[in-house]
């Protein structure tokens, strides 16, 4: 990915007609021109200054819509070849801009307010109000205590996706069928295997699982009553459901190392293990790398099985972020709060991640 | 084995069983991670056939353990005696069902097309926006799948709200869309790195105009990439839970949405719980099977440089 010149040459013809830039200018100015003053009627309508009728903010969403078709054909005819071009990437910039941008900016509106959706007042600013609620709320640092106990649950998922992947590796039969099955767990939602496992599976009187705990003699087995219990419970679940995907990533590292290098090591003498571990493993790192910063953003994500087996209990003990998030966004339907939360939360990612991905980037430097 | 050519004959055989004890090993390792997989599977399917006693007994094999029958299937509308009368369980599960099946299919068909197209232009011209050129561009839209959902779920509602977007397939679709889009990106990107420029540069000697060179082809070249793709963001968008509980009440909400919502109710009756599970998880297991191919291409895909 070279950052100057193309890949691609294309010999252009830049003599555009006048006119037809012209026209351009035009079709771009007019449906801006269309999109403010159609966001200018609604906000006025929205302010009780004139009253127009709006039944929702729709005219404006479509007038933005259409100011991006006219965005794009606009710079087809103002820049010829060059905005063809630009058409490839345009839509999906345009589409994650709007989608993502301009939410994160109202969000921070929103973060520094005290909203309920549910009461007729609507927003009101309150200023530090929720950071100074947020620095006393116990619940919120417990779920990201245990956000660190997730992710460090990664690194048992990762030592038996490794293993998984080596086993899928070796010389076997019916190497499809093994695949298939190991792969299935990632295809099911994690609502279902909350239900199919922790709900059923993890049944204390008839589960078969509490069933197996009986007969190896865990008397009264509960999965759920105890903090540390419960969290390693929802761990293993989620593990369950994402170690394939780790496991493939790291199986498609393995089969891009050449087989030569495997036989050149035998034929030096060195044991299974001693290949294994001088030269399949730092052959592996940067892909492990890979498939762990991955594991980690989706972890980062974890909620659904929390919410729909414990509800973060007992007593906040299995609860993540966005589970904590959405439990109090549920209970009080204040979007102030949770918002603010949440952003505190993206910056404590995306410091991390940016932390963790400059440490993994040296630690693999030397063996480039 | 180079090496054993050089051992006699008692050394041989000490080899031959390690190789024995190798595969025993390999095998049962490998048998037994598949039973962790399949076993909940296997338990959800067969307890959609039990009936009251045979769950409280914790029974497992069905004609050897318990008779089965269509208990909770028929509490779906789905068993053979109902599936011809009508039923509003089965009506309301079809609705979460169609609700699913759109959703997911659009959501992925316009990541695919958005992030192809997108991943197409940034692996062969160089672009400027503003200060963003190509590298900057590639991780502005990769760095998107760092934001957890939950910093977008408030401000979403909040913004669909007015926009009477709330408990619509529209609104859903979009959210997925940008969920995985950079995934389908990530994808493509790869894609269309391994496919030289000669190809179009041919192509537009001949008088193809780049749109041109690129529909008719690089796109079938790129093809089984964006199979991956699509099926990857079929997988995701099906079982997204967070955003569908949060947007959506009555009209748009999807399966997932669906099954959570039974479980608190009513004492959990296991053999509708089992038979929704069942039919929530059917469609993927078979997509599974079938297309594990692109599945796996899809995730290895970046992972080998």
């Amino acid at each position: 990915m070279a950052g100057s010149g193309d890949l691609l040459h294309v010999v252009t013809n830049d003599n555009l007609p006048a006119r037809r830039v012209a026209l351009g200018r035009l079709v771009m100015n007019a449906a801006a021109a269309i999109l403010i003053l159609v966001a200018a009627a609604q906000i006025a309508d929205a302010q009780g200054w004139v009253d127009l009728g709006f039944a929702n903010w729709r005219p404006t969403l479509y007038a933005y819509v259409l100011w991006g078709f006219a965005f794009c054909w606009g710079q087809v005819l103002t820049r010829g070849e060059q905005g063809k071009r630009a058409l490839f990437v345009l839509p999906a910039a345009l589409f994650v801009v709007s989608m993502v941008v301009f939410p994160l900016l109202f969000g921070l509106v929103i973060a520094f307010s005290d909203w309920n959706l549910s009461s007729p007042d609507g927003r009101r600013f309150n200023g530090l109000a929720n950071i100074r609620q947020m620095w006393g709320d116990p619940f919120y640092w417990n779920a990201l205590l245990n956000m660190v106990w997730y992710t460090l649950a990664i690194a048992v998922e990762y030592a038996i996706a490794f293993g998984l992947a080596l086993l899928l590796n070796a010389q076997i039969v019916a190497r499809k069928f093994w695949r298939v099955a190991f792969l299935l767990p990632l295809m099911l939602s994690p609502v279902a295997v909350s239900w199919m496992v922790g709900k059923s599976m993890l049944e204390p009187r008839f589960g078969p699982i509490a069933r197996l705990a009986r007969t190896l003699g865990w008397e009264n087995p509960s999965f759920f009553a105890s903090p540390e219990m419960a969290r390693l419970s929802i761990m293993v679940m989620d593990a369950w459901t994402f170690i394939p995907f780790m496991m493939i990533m790291i199986l498609a590292g393995l089969q891009a190392i050449p087989r030569e290098l495997h036989e050149a090591a035998r034929v030096d003498g060195a044991s299974g293990w001693r290949t294994f571990w001088e030269v399949t493993f730092p052959l592996m790192l940067p892909v492990s790398v890979t498939a762990i910063l991955i594991r980690i953003i989706f972890k980062l994500k974890i909620a659904d099985i929390i919410i729909n087996v414990t509800s973060g209990g007992p007593g906040g003990a299995t609860d993540s972020v966005t589970s904590f998030i959405f439990r109090e966004y549920r209970d009080r339907s204040n979007v102030g709060y949770g918002t603010l939360l949440a952003m505190v939360y993206l910056v404590l990612i995306v410091i991390a991640m940016t932390l963790l991905m400059k440490l993994a980037d040296r630690w693999m430097r030397p063996r480039h | 084995m180079g090496t054993q050519v050089f051992h006699d004959g008692e050394s041989d055989r000490g080899h031959r069983a390690a190789w024995w004890a190798g595969r025993i090993a390999i095998y049962g390792a490998l048998s037994l991670w598949a039973f962790i997989c399949l076993f909940p599977i296997f338990w959800t399917v067969t307890t959609s056939f039990k009936m009251a006693p045979d769950v409280m007994k914790g029974n497992i094999l069905p004609w050897w353990d318990f008779r089965p029958a269509w208990l909770g299937w028929r509490s779906l509308g789905l068993s053979p005696d109902t599936i011809g009368t009508v039923s509003t369980p089965r009506d309301e599960f079809m609705k979460r069902f169609m609700n699913s099946v759109v959703i997911s299919v659009s959501a992925s068909t316009l990541a695919v097309v958005l992030g192809s197209l997108a991943a197409y232009g940034l692996s062969r011209f160089s672009y400027r926006f503003g200060p963003m050129k190509n590298p900057d561009i590639s991780f502005f839209f990769l760095s998107q799948l760092i934001l957890p959902p939950v910093v977008l779920a408030l401000p979403f509602l909040v913004l669909y709200k007015s926009l009477a977007l709330l408990d619509s397939r529209v609104g859903l679709i979009l959210l997925y869309t940008l969920t995985v889009l950079p995934i389908v990106i990530w994808i493509m990107r790869d894609q269309f790195a391994g496919i030289p420029t000669e190809l179009e540069e041919a192509a537009m000697v001949d008088g193809l105009s780049i749109w041109g060179a690129f529909l008719t082809i690089v796109l079938p070249i790129a093809l089984p990439g964006m199979v991956a793709a699509f099926i990857l963001s079929l997988v995701l968008t099906w079982n997204e839970y967070f955003f569908a509980a949060l947007l959506t009440s009555t009209h748009a909400n999807t399966l997932p949405v669906m099954v959570a919502s039974q479980t608190g109710s009513q004492g959990i009756s296991w053999w509708s719980m089992a038979a929704l599970s069942t039919a929530a998880i059917a469609p993927l297991v078979v997509v599974g099977v079938l297309l594990e191919r692109y599945i796996i291409k899809g995730m290895a895909a970046g992972a080998v440089k």
